[in-house]
């Protein structure tokens, strides 16, 4: 392939691997905590509509990032009361979230439907960007690209090299031994499920404000479930989030690039669609079969419900 | 029946009692419209619902029209038009091709009511079908790309590959290299409808191939929007929309559009079943019948362009030019239409090829 061929597909290929990356940080984020939020896809329309609507009436795509996070902490809020301070069954109150979240920013989305933003100009990094091959695709994106870059290191370093993220990932194996040491476990799960919920609507923010500037019903398009996913098949280790973030990216991109040169590939396209779901499916049958070293990631506790005795 | 007409003459006091001013007419007939999607504002279901209001201003008075959008098609679809008849609708349209079954099992249960269905092939006796050739606006989009493009290479963003599609695609090919044999078309699947984000990667993918004449067939406003965005960096670069005219998405870049009109239709045919002389429908129309038209010309197309084109769709219009007139030859080259007659709509409905022309191969199925 040709450098400039190259370019182009690792650009695109990073620009469809963000939204996913964001969200499934802040997914990680949850999961690490035993709170399983299946509303993903939910908490992206909706921080998608308030982003859109934001943006086109302030013209700040800034502002439009907030009311995005804001409206995703919002909609995780909710979850959090259904299913930390009620106990309700997790995995329903996710799935109700999902598809309230869908039809509450079709309906708030109404009037925006005929409107367009004007996109936004990437954020040059001055030398680096002048790089070959490898400048335009890294360091001519968006700055939000840049953001999920500056996430992944934070969440990683938070999991891992600080007190708190240990207190975190505590919660999400034991929470009674964690409660029993002074720690209250509620309010650690709730903000690590509005951390999640916030950076579920700044991946939304993403798709609205940034990548496709315009809004209409259904944008977000599955890729709420496929965030999901990709914390399963990363099997909960943040850098592998954004490696499975880039190569699904990068395989619909290939797939896109490879049409349009008319070269003959017979993977049926819907393969290739199926395939973030088939490759979670693998994952955690690998999981499930060597119980000794990948489980160690996965949160003991997760999806269970814990309430303190009172 | 004299039930029957008494609860007629009931609900019609109920109307009358709702809005007494209207107490001089008879109680307007009811028609309702089942939507695929939500209206929004640009698409496939936008332009049916453009018909919709244009056939209820029409008729002002003597009917009444109603909708429900975004029903899913299969078992729901025959629910919701069940709901309408039994709400008092006398004449239903049912605007995609997955109510092709529920239309016709609700038909049958009512015979005394009239069902239409777009872009289906089951007709009865009180259902009848309609579409439009969409591939004649494509021709002359094609024939407008292939005098304006630099690159000779016009890429399309598609959805999915059945016969429809694929005569869009083949029928802008065939336009576009009658006025430019060099020009070759890319297509991309996105296997979606409606995914805008998939839509825009597409469009750019192609841009970044050299494609400088983009078009889409899918139901977002994404790639005509990915083109406007362009046009900064290539001046050259321009889009063809679909179903709707775009243009507000791309003022600078989108030439124009192949845009679908069911106004007429709907007004004629209403009106045929109200005066009692319908007989049944299988209408497949296109410039000639007005379901088809191409969105007005951007000013950047050239004159001698805009001549050329009028006078092209005049010709459609006339019968006197066939996007598919023979030779047709397919991508391997064989003959599909000789020269001397134009592809039948047999032979139309059953495309599953791409013409010579198309640099992509098609998916196999």
């Amino acid at each position: 392939m040709e450098p400039s061929l190259v370019s182009a597909v690792l650009f695109a290929t990073i620009v469809a691997g963000t939204p996913l990356i964001l969200t499934a940080l802040g997914e990680l984020v949850t999961e690490k905590s035993g709170v399983l939020n299946l509303g993903a896809e939910g908490i992206m329309s909706v921080g998608a509509v308030a982003a859109f609507a934001v943006t086109l009436n302030t013209g700040s795509p800034l502002l439009g990032i907030v009311a995005g996070m804001v409206a995703g902490m919002a909609m995780s809020a909710l979850f959090g009361f259904a299913a930390l301070t009620l106990q309700a069954n997790q995995v329903a109150s996710g799935l109700a979230l999902s598809i309230f979240g869908v039809g509450l920013s079709a309906f708030v989305g109404k009037p925006y439907e005929s409107q367009t933003l004007s996109s936004v100009a990437p954020l040059k990094i001055p030398l680096l960007s002048k790089l070959p091959v490898l400048g335009h695709a890294l360091f001519e994106q968006q700055a939000l690209v840049y953001f999920s870059w500056i996430m992944l290191a934070v969440v990683a370093w938070f999991l891992y090299r600080t007190r708190w993220g240990l207190v975190l990932r505590a919660v999400g194996e034991t929470p009674v031994a964690a409660h029993a040491i002074g720690y209250n476990v509620l309010r650690i799960r709730y903000l690590a499920a509005i951390f999640g919920g916030a950076m579920a609507g700044i991946g939304g923010a993403f798709l609205s404000v940034f990548y496709t500037p315009l809004w209409v019903e259904g944008m977000v398009a599955g890729r709420g479930w496929i965030s999901l996913a990709l914390v399963v098949f990363a099997t909960w280790r943040p850098l592998r989030v954004m490696l499975g973030a880039y190569l699904f990216g990068g395989a619909m991109i290939t797939q896109m690039f490879v049409q349009g040169s008319g070269i003959r590939l017979d993977i049926p396209a819907q393969f290739l669609s199926a395939l973030p779901y088939l490759a979670t499916v693998v994952v955690l049958v690998l999981i499930s079969r060597n119980r000794s070293t990948i489980r160690l990631n996965s949160p003991a506790s997760l999806g269970q419900p814990f309430m303190p005795d009172a | 029946m004299q039930r029957l007409k008494s609860s007629i003459t009931l609900l019609g006091l109920g109307l009358l009692a709702v809005a007494p001013l209207a107490a001089a007419d008879p109680a307007p007939t009811q028609v309702g419209f089942v939507y695929v999607s939500p209206v929004g504002d640009a698409g496939w279901t936008y332009q049916h619902d453009q018909g919709r209001k244009e056939m209820e201003k029409a008729m002002a008075g003597k009917v009444r029209t109603n909708f429900v959008e975004n029903v899913p098609e299969g078992a729901d679809a025959e629910r919701v038009i069940r709901q309408m008849i039994t709400g008092g609708a006398k004449i239903v349209f049912t605007t995609s091709f997955g109510y092709m079954n529920p239309t016709e099992k609700v038909a049958s249960a009512f015979p005394d009511k009239f069902f239409f269905h777009a872009t289906g092939y089951k007709t009865g006796k009180n259902m009848g079908i309609y579409n439009a050739r969409f591939y004649e606006g494509r021709y002359l989009c094609g024939v407008i790309a292939g005098k304006m493009t630099k690159s000779h290479i016009a890429g399309y963003v598609a959805a999915f590959p059945i016969p429809e599609v694929l005569q869009g695609i083949n029928a802008f090919t065939e336009g576009m290299r009658s006025v430019d044999p060099k020009a070759e078309v890319r297509v991309i699947w996105v296997n979606s409808w409606f995914d805008p984000g998939k839509e825009r990667e597409a469009a750019l993918t192609l841009i970044s191939q050299g494609a400088d004449m983009l078009t889409h067939h899918t139901d977002s406003t994404a790639v005509v929007q990915a083109a406007e965005e362009k046009h900064k960096d290539n001046a050259n670069l321009y889009s063809f929309s679909y179903h709707s005219d775009m243009s507000k998405y791309g003022p600078k870049s989108c030439l124009t559009g192949t845009t679908h009109l069911w106004g007429d239709f709907y007004t004629r045919t209403v009106k045929e079943v109200l005066a009692g002389t319908w007989t049944g429908t299988n209408v497949w129309g296109g410039i000639k019948d007005g379901m088809i038209k191409l969105a007005p010309l951007n000013a950047a197309v050239p004159e001698a362009v805009k001549k050329d084109v009028t006078k092209l769709e005049k010709e459609i219009k006339e019968g006197k030019r066939h996007p598919f007139a023979g030779p047709v030859v397919a991508q391997d080259g064989k003959e599909l239409v000789p020269k001397g007659r134009n592809m039948t709509d047999a032979e139309l409905g059953a495309m599953n090829y791409y013409v010579k022309g198309v640099a992509s191969t098609l998916p196999k199925n």
